[in-house]
């Protein structure tokens, strides 16, 4: 019990994920900012924003549905944190699993999308309401092809634990190369899903305003971005797992190590992808997603089908 | 918003899109754009009212922020028609010295455009990049005149400061490394997929319309419009030097970058020549305090288009009339046509693609009252009893004061 709480509330739960996300989140920016020729903020930024946006006046426009304003944060951070319990990072006997839990994280990666849906569409303002129609039209967009991708690496492991699946790539860590065409799909829908620049369109700045977030602020808004940091190193971590697990071959502290970088190598990854395009429309990101990612997520599925027959044989 | 699908969204007077305030209330269906109200005239300052207030040597210094980018512009078309009425023959070095500074400053311009465009697309990057090279006109701009902005070169029959010639070789080095820049900026617009994505196609303008319009600068040129006041009447030293007018035939907001990026080539060899026909003599010739009366018109190719000023003289100090129709006037009627049937995405970048200057477009301010069904533009008389009124209801009433104070003065 008490070790279930530990494991739940401080290390590898809520308390390690968020201060992880924040980290992450300087370490993007810093990124970013290199790449763009700018010196980038120091590395407590995040941390300083955080705090001071916790101590900031909360606004509930009066309009607004209380409750579903109020919840629509807490589902979010809530579903983002859970999701990283059941990820095998590296040897520790605290993660949970269970056979198919990797179909569940994928679906509690859903959540915090939604629920910032339901809070932009509750909160009345026009320009929320229209950054949650493009947060959920965009759902569906990129969904696919990541779900296609991260099962089909799935497929070739013959399980649905996501344990099982990075034990089969640790066994055999050639074949994970088979997936790198999935990875890369599931990297580019992993920037729709945290909505950075090319798929920032829920949120486009100049064109409305902070889209779903634009009548959340202080506590609220501290969660709300909690939440995307602790998505962005949860997918990070999600697609480490199942594409490269290479962190489990080590002990307790260097397997951790491994595992960090790895994350935040995938990070730098997305970091440099939205340093090099620019945001794209709404009907050219749905085009985009299913004309073009959905393909290369049918081609890995094939793929790995065809490569599953041979190895069985 | 409930029972159809149609719905009105603000764009500001206050919206990050913007820079400036002015009001855009889109009419969307989904994200279809059904029709856009255009308002403008938060930003009117009263300055032509000013100009007639001051003498023409004060007034050099206020047009000259008529704009804060194309400052350079508004003084040299002002300069230049106060010049024509009084007869003035500016010596030619002045002449090459204001057209070095108008390339130079067209060269700021377009940069800081092409960042603000990377930057309405969500392509942040070419903001940072764009921005980063603008410094170093900026910095060419402040070795020769010693501001970033409001140059202050410019005076009524010359210009105030000398180029040296060690300033001379600065530019030159500053304006090689730039025009390898803007070489590579060519290239990321007219290759990167996602900013061909955004731009073409988008904002279509097509030559008829551009002239049914009445679009200056980049904005018409990129319709097919062959028409530049450098070129067609020609104006400083522009008579003398050899360059070429950037049109292009795609007639979106893809044609204008294109337009605008090949005009900052142009731009750097106009100024190699003047560095390098640079002629000696004078800076200025005496311009008598009192311009005898008449009147005249001054055109000057502004980096976003054709500025056009209007000086009339009575023989005074102070001029009877100054007009000032700046560029984005002429342009900001395509706009309303542009957005026609784009999405709500498009429209950040196609107001940005006419480069506009709201604040030095801002002529006018009329209110309108709201009390009624017909909105009737206020006198100024009832605008004033219009706020004694709102004053009063927020309860702050003046009346026994101004009641007082005119039995007082009537007293005396």
């Amino acid at each position: 019990m008490g070790l279930a709480l530990f494991t739940i509330l401080i290390f590898p739960g809520f308390l390690f994920v968020s201060v992880f996300g924040l980290m992450a989140e300087f370490i993007d920016r810093r990124i970013y900012a290199r790449l763009q020729n700018r010196v980038g903020p120091p590395w407590f930024q995040t941390f300083a924003d955080f705090i001071k946006l916790l101590g900031k006046e909360d606004i509930v426009p009066c309009a607004a549905n209380v409750n579903m304003f109020d919840f629509a944060p807490l589902f979010a951070l809530t579903s983002a944190v859970t999701v990283f319990l059941y990820i095998p990072l590296w040897k520790a006997p605290g993660t949970f699993s269970f056979n198919g839990d990797i179909v569940m994280m994928l679906y509690l990666l859903t959540i915090p999308t939604l629920a910032f849906f339901i809070g932009g569409w509750y909160s009345r303002s026009l320009y929320a309401r229209l950054g949650s129609v493009r947060c959920v039209t965009q759902l569906f967009a990129y969904e696919v092809p990541l779900f296609m991708s991260i099962l089909s690496s799935a497929l070739l492991a013959n399980t649905w634990e996501l344990k099982e699946v990075a034990a089969f790539y640790l066994k055999h860590p050639l074949y994970s190369l088979f997936n790198l065409v999935g990875f890369f799909v599931s990297l580019i829908a992993l920037l729709g899903k945290l909505e950075k620049v090319p798929f920032d369109i829920p949120e486009a700045e100049t064109e409305i305003v902070a889209g779903t977030f634009t009548e959340y602020s202080g506590r609220r808004l501290a969660i709300l971005k909690l939440t995307i940091d602790v998505e962005m190193v949860v997918g990070a971590a999600l697609l480490v797992a199942v594409f490269f697990p290479f962190a489990l071959y080590f002990h307790s502290v260097l397997g951790f190590l491994v595992a960090v970088l790895e994350i935040l190598g995938v990070i730098a990854l997305l970091a440099l992808l939205r340093t090099i395009v620019a945001r794209l429309r709404i009907d050219q990101m749905i085009d985009f997603c299913w004309k073009v990612l959905v393909p290369f997520s049918f081609f890995q599925l094939l793929l790995n089908l065809i490569l599953k027959g041979k190895l069985i044989l | 918003m409930h029972n159809s699908n149609k719905f009105k969204i603000p764009m500001g007077p206050q919206h990050p899109a913007l820079k400036e305030p002015e009001s855009f209330s889109i009419a969307l269906r989904g994200e279809k754009i059904m029709g856009v109200d255009i308002r403008l005239g938060y930003n009117h300052r009263g300055i032509e009212k000013a100009c007639e207030e001051r003498t023409f040597v004060q007034d050099v210094y206020l047009i000259e922020r008529v704009c804060g980018i194309c400052s350079h512009s508004h003084s040299t078309a002002f300069v230049q028609a106060v010049e024509e009425v009084a007869g003035l023959v500016v010596p030619p070095r002045a002449q090459y010295i204001r057209t070095l500074i108008g390339e130079l400053e067209r060269v700021h311009s377009h940069l800081l455009w092409l960042g603000v465009a990377g930057h309405e697309i969500g392509f942040d990057t070419l903001l940072m990049y764009t921005w980063r090279d603008r410094e170093i006109v900026m910095d060419l701009l402040a070795l020769i005149s010693g501001n970033r902005v409001n140059y202050g070169m410019n005076m009524i029959g010359g210009v105030r400061r000398d180029v040296t010639e060690e300033q001379a070789q600065d530019i030159l080095k500053g304006v090689a490394t730039l025009e390898e820049r803007t070489k590579y900026y060519i290239e990321v617009a007219t290759q990167e997929t996602t900013i061909i994505k955004r731009l073409s196609g988008v904002g279509v303008l097509k030559k008829d319309d551009a002239l049914r319009l009445g679009a200056v600068g980049p904005t018409a040129r990129a319709s097919g419009v062959d028409h530049d006041v450098r070129r067609s009447d020609p104006y400083a030293a522009y008579a003398e030097l050899d360059f070429n007018v950037i049109t292009d035939t795609n007639s979106d907001v893809y044609g204008r970058t294109v337009v605008r990026v090949k005009e900052l080539l142009e731009s750097y060899k106009m100024i190699r020549q003047c560095l390098k026909n640079l002629p000696g003599g004078p800076l200025t010739v005496k311009a008598p305090r009192k311009i005898p009366a008449g009147e005249a018109i001054s055109r000057y190719e502004a980096p976003r288009g054709e500025d056009v000023h209007y000086v009339k003289s009575n023989g005074g100090e102070k001029p009877e009339r100054v007009k000032v129709r700046a560029p984005t006037l002429a342009n900001i009627q395509a706009v309303k046509h542009m957005l026609k049937d784009r999405y709500l995405a498009d429209m950040p970048i196609v107001v940005a693609a006419i480069d506009p200057c709201f604040s030095c477009t801002d002529r006018l301010v009329s209110v309108k009252g709201n009390a009624g069904k017909n909105k009737k533009i206020l006198t100024w008389e009832a605008l004033r009893n219009y706020s004694v009124e709102w004053h009063q209801v927020h309860g702050i009433d003046f009346t026994e004061l101004s009641h007082k104070f005119r039995t007082k003065m009537e007293r005396f």
